[in-house]
């Protein structure tokens, strides 16, 4: 059992290694959907401050949405996931290696790259800190609800603008809670009651979206 | 009685259509005592006038909003669990019913917003979590909307309002959680309500109006679904050879 949760993350990092462009083009439209802000709003820094947390946030929310069409859609094309739906291993588990290496591909990136983000706007240390642990915490609730819109539009043909569509209005409780977090470091009160709220939404997801993601594969397959 | 003889489409439809006028009649026969309440009988509020009497339309339609989504995802959740037909072609009737009155109750929420807090719309915990209910309804349609095969999208449908179930806990408790400029619910079983007694029937008459409404609606849009599923059944067939 280990073992073959083992071989799919390795198989699936091993993929992203190969094709690292994939991973590199969810950074740079996170990076670049960042950097438009202060050009569309003006550069007072009181101002961007303000805006900091949320547009950081809806950032990660928008770059995680768009490397969502990778992790089924290419098994999906070449049968693999059906393979891995006939797995003596539950598909469940299968499913939450896949999204654990998913996250580690699309979802760590953000997480390290955010504080050079958060600085452009001029946050301060323990602001980035907290910054940096809520998409932490949060960024792998995203990729858990994800899978299961990931999941739903596999082999659909409008399936890029409807990921986003049905999954971010089940997002809004990370994004209130991962921008609170940061708002609530900047105005130096303590953030604690927002990242133990995000971390309640990290174990509920990662227990229940592995089985509905696989059993939105199986009605995909059948 | 065996109920589930009618819980087959071709039993069904029959059924439906003779009980889509019956809940039809009971709607209009709550709804006219219902608006005479709200309208002349429940006094004027001393706060705000006489613009809080949109409530009676405000109010039921978030109830309903909130109620058919957890039908909805009930049904859709039957139909996951012991793949019958008809549970999921009922749920994909209910979905544009539920789409409705959530937006009528964001847009009376939105007049009577005006003039009673100077503005349209505020990002308040309630009326956001309405808005993300909408949201989730047109995402369900809009998914079941992109799938050809009728089983995949009921089944795919049904896994996506099961997890959007999740929501309604926190439109519930959201009032609690961010506490903002919305007033708290007024309604409550445990306590004694804080409205006159007239103003809380005219709602509740309201609300029967609201539900026999959404009855006839999702029954009407249900038969339309049966016949463009089973238009290649033989008792479709039949029943088109017999009707005039």
């Amino acid at each position: 059992m280990l073992a073959a949760l083992r071989t799919v993350i390795r198989r699936d990092l091993l993929l992203a290694l190969r094709n690292k462009s994939d991973a590199a083009n969810t950074l740079l439209f996170f990076v670049i959907v960042a950097s438009l802000f202060p050009l569309g709003v003006g550069p007072e820094p009181a101002l961007l401050r303000g805006i900091a947390p949320g547009v950081v946030w809806v950032a990660a929310l928008l770059a995680s949405m768009l490397a969502l069409a990778r992790l089924f859609a290419a098994d999906y094309a070449d049968g693999t996931l059906e393979q891995l739906a006939l797995a003596p291993q539950p598909l469940a588990a299968l499913v939450a290696a896949k999204i654990l290496a998913h996250w580690l591909v699309s979802g760590l990136p953000l997480v390290l790259i955010a504080p050079l983000l958060g600085l452009q706007f001029d946050l301060s240390g323990t602001a980035l800190l907290t910054l940096m642990v809520s998409l932490l915490i949060g960024t792998p609730v995203l990729s858990l609800l994800g899978a299961i819109g990931a999941a739903l539009t596999l082999g659909l043909r409008a399936s890029g603008v409807l990921v986003p569509l049905i999954v971010l209005p089940l997002t809004v409780p990370v994004l209130v809670f991962g921008a609170g977090a940061v708002e609530a470091a900047a105005a130096g009160l303590g953030a604690e009651a927002q990242l133990s709220l995000l971390a309640a939404f990290l174990l509920v997801s990662a227990a229940l979206s592995p089985w509905a993601a696989a059993a939105a594969i199986r009605i995909a397959l059948e | 009685m065996n109920w589930f003889k009618y819980s087959s489409p071709q039993t069904f439809y029959p059924l439906a259509g003779r009980m889509v006028p019956l809940f039809f009649a009971l709607a209009a026969l709550f709804a006219i005592p219902g608006l005479y309440i709200g309208f002349f009988v429940a006094p004027t509020d001393a706060q705000q006038g006489e613009s809080y009497r949109i409530i009676f339309i405000h109010v039921p339609a978030a109830w309903m909003s909130m109620f058919i989504y957890v039908v909805m995802a009930f049904w859709a959740g039957v139909g996951l669990a012991f793949n019958t037909r008809l549970s999921s072609m009922m749920a994909s009737a209910l979905a544009p019913t539920g789409a409705l009155m959530t937006f009528i109750a964001l847009w009376t929420g939105s007049l009577w917003g005006k003039p009673t807090w100077g503005t349209w719309w505020v990002w308040d915990a309630r009326l956001t979590a309405e808005l993300i209910l909408l949201f989730l309804y047109f995402g369900f349609m809009a998914l079941q909307a992109a799938i050809d095969d009728p089983r995949r999208a009921d089944k795919a449908g049904a896994v996506l309002a099961l997890v959007g179930v999740i929501n309604i806990p926190i439109i519930t408790f959201s009032v609690q959680w961010w506490n903002t400029l919305h007033q708290g619910a007024s309604v409550s079983l445990t306590r004694s309500p804080t409205m006159a007694a007239t103003m809380l029937t005219g709602m509740l008459v309201m609300a029967l109006a609201f539900w026999m409404y959404s009855i006839a609606a999702s029954l009407l849009r249900a038969r339309s679904i049966i016949l463009e599923r089973e238009r290649n059944a033989d008792w479709v067939r039949e029943w088109r050879e017999a009707a005039p």
